[in-house]
């Protein structure tokens, strides 16, 4: 129905407005796609976010008003996953301190640049399922994975990566880390060797050692692509959810749960979509907020800086 | 004195770049280099440990004998092949078409907002582009369940072609994003030729920038078909038997069974594999997508 609207859309402008029309025809595609994906999805889900509504339940729908919403603010598991979010968030500048430290090692003089750059980009190219299999339950294991293993040499007694709330969520954020430096990694690398080379010739002769030398040019320097990496980066954490599902399934006790996971077991689980959909809204909302303020702030911080 | 006191301090120095490096390039390595032979463990090997083949044990098909993929077992008949096969497929028709649509829509949407002013109300260029660029930040989350409940109306629920459009959706931001900063590189003199020339803005954009801008395309062909490849979410909601990707017939796997090593480490290795290759050919491609909008 949609389908054969938007391209009676598409022809018509091309009839009408001619040249321009053509014009249009660039983006309308595009456009219409997105607004029939996304746009009314959105609208329908404030809707059904507004509704009792379970799937496997026999009576349907209901319209049960800002019910779901109170049962949310009392929800304690939802805004522990909402908590978990910050420490995930948190996790992010350890991240790029590793990635800028990996992107500094591949941008120096070294042989078989190649093979290590290819190397470096691997986990990026793994799907999240297959490195929580491979990572998670097997080289986590607690008997004989060879991680557990290395951590019983070194003198941790019981290495259970994934029973105690602390070390679980720890474990979680190794596990997304090794899959998403790769990406800090090559975007840095990106910006590291659009640096001028005269600026570090210029500082070399000046006699600044290399630590200053990081401090007081390169660093300021990569101040922009390394703000473009990290919002990026948060972008994708928000979403992250993949890992969580097939390794912990949120436990112990919620202590690993992302909103996207926990949101995923509760229509999984019960099937109630109304409640779930009440929970992925005030995600967005929250989520919209928080990243206008972000982008905002670090807007004007830039413009200070510069 | 000085001099040998500098020597020794840049081979120093060297040793503790190349130790970073190796140190690193082993973290990246080890977890695929053990999945890849797990999948040739019995299951002594795995719990003693052994970790290199020929020398720790005696590698054995028994992870693609599992899925009826080993030699000796290729001819015969076999239902976890065919099942195995039939995700695979469905994968690859999955990524491959969502990402040609999404490159498609992109690829036209970013021409067209980087050469020519809109007007749609009181929206103009700027906003249009944000538009687009916004949908990345919303998450997955929020779309899945109306899709779950429009898709059930639709009977689109469980077919390839849900998936696809909702991957197309998924990585057109992405598409749009690179192919923006490709087409703002070409020179306008060349298009402005061909205008001359007698073509028409679709023969100048077909004729002339499509070509050019080639490499860009691929970059970004490939990134969706890596993200599309990948996608677990909306598969495992959205899917429950016909259009079931290979993600998802992983992580069923991992639930049911204990400790079925050989046979989870060859489905794994099977769903990494074909972007590992990927990754190892057109390593350069994907560095230059990702690095699209760092450096501007």
């Amino acid at each position: 129905m949609y389908l054969v609207w938007s391209f009676a859309l598409c022809y018509g402008v091309l009839l009408i407005k001619g040249e321009r029309g053509q014009r249009a025809l660039f983006v309308l595609p595009a456009f219409l796609f997105t607004i029939a994906m996304v746009i009314f999805p959105l609208i329908f889900s404030v809707y059904i976010s507004l509704h009792d509504w379970n799937l496997s339940a026999f009576e349907g729908q209901k319209f049960s008003g800002l019910d779901n919403f109170r049962a949310l603010l009392g929800d304690e598991y939802y805004w522990n996953s909402m908590l978990n979010m910050v420490y995930y968030l948190l996790a992010i500048l350890v991240e790029y301190a590793i990635a800028f430290g990996l992107a500094l090692l591949l941008n120096a003089q070294i042989v078989a640049r190649k093979f290590f750059r290819v190397a470096f980009l691997l986990p990026l190219m793994l799907s999240p399922v297959a490195v929580s299999w491979m990572i998670g339950k097997s080289l986590m294991e607690y008997r004989f994975g060879p991680a557990a293993t290395l951590a019983r040499q070194l003198g941790w007694e019981t290495p259970a990566f994934f029973s105690t709330t602390e070390i679980a969520r720890i474990s979680m954020m190794i596990l997304d880390a090794w899959t998403f430096i790769p990406f800090m990694m090559i975007m840095l690398l990106a910006g590291l060797q659009a640096l001028s080379k005269e600026v570090i010739e210029a500082a070399k002769i000046d006699g600044a050692t290399g630590w200053q030398h990081f401090w007081k040019i390169t660093f300021p320097l990569m101040l922009p692509v390394s703000i473009t990496t990290t919002v990026i980066r948060i972008i994708f954490k928000l979403k992250m959810a993949d890992i969580v599902i097939n390794v912990t399934s949120g436990g112990p006790g919620g202590a690993t749960d992302t909103v996207t996971s926990f949101i995923f077991r509760e229509y999984r689980d019960r099937s109630n979509v109304g409640y779930g959909t009440m929970m992925a809204v005030v995600y967005l909302i929250i989520i919209v907020i928080l990243m206008t303020f972000l982008l905002k702030l670090l807007n004007r911080w830039m413009q200070k800086v510069t | 004195m000085n001099e040998t006191f500098r020597g020794v301090n840049i081979i120093v120095y060297r040793i503790l770049i190349y130790g970073g490096l190796l140190f690193w390039a082993f973290l990246c390595l080890f977890p695929i280099f053990w999945t890849v032979t797990t999948s040739f463990k019995t299951a002594v090997n795995v719990t003693q440990g052994h970790l290199i083949p020929w020398i720790d044990f005696i590698p054995k098909w028994i992870g693609l004998r599992s899925l009826g993929l080993s030699p000796e077992t290729i001819f015969e008949i076999s239902t976890v092949r065919d099942e195995f096969l039939k995700r695979f497929v469905n994968s690859a028709i999955t990524s491959v078409s969502a990402s040609t649509l999404a490159v498609i829509l992109g690829s036209l949407a970013a021409y067209g907002l980087s050469r020519f002013e809109y007007k749609l109300g009181i929206f103009k260029n700027s906003d249009i582009s944000f538009f687009f660029l916004s949908q990345m930040i919303l998450p997955p989350v929020v779309l899945a369940l109306p899709f779950l409940v429009l898709y059930r109306e639709l009977a689109l629920l469980d077919t390839t072609t849900g998936l696809i459009m909702l991957y197309a959706l998924m990585v057109l931001p992405i598409v749009i994003w690179i192919m923006r900063d490709q087409f703002s590189t070409i020179p306008l003199e060349l298009e402005e030729a061909g205008l001359v020339d007698g073509l028409s803005i679709w023969g100048v954009f077909l004729r002339i920038v499509l070509p050019i801008s080639f490499p860009g395309i691929v970059a970004a062909f490939i990134l969706c078909l890596v993200l599309s490849w990948n996608e677990y979410f909306f598969a495992a909601l959205l899917t429950s038997a016909d259009a079931k990707t290979l993600p998802v017939m992983v992580a069923s796997q991992t639930g049911s069974q204990g400790i079925n090593w050989w046979s989870m480490a060859a489905l794994s290795t099977a769903a990494i594999a074909p972007l590992v290759i990927i990754g190892i050919i057109l390593e350069s491609y994907i560095v230059k997508g990702l690095s699209t909008g760092a450096v501007k």
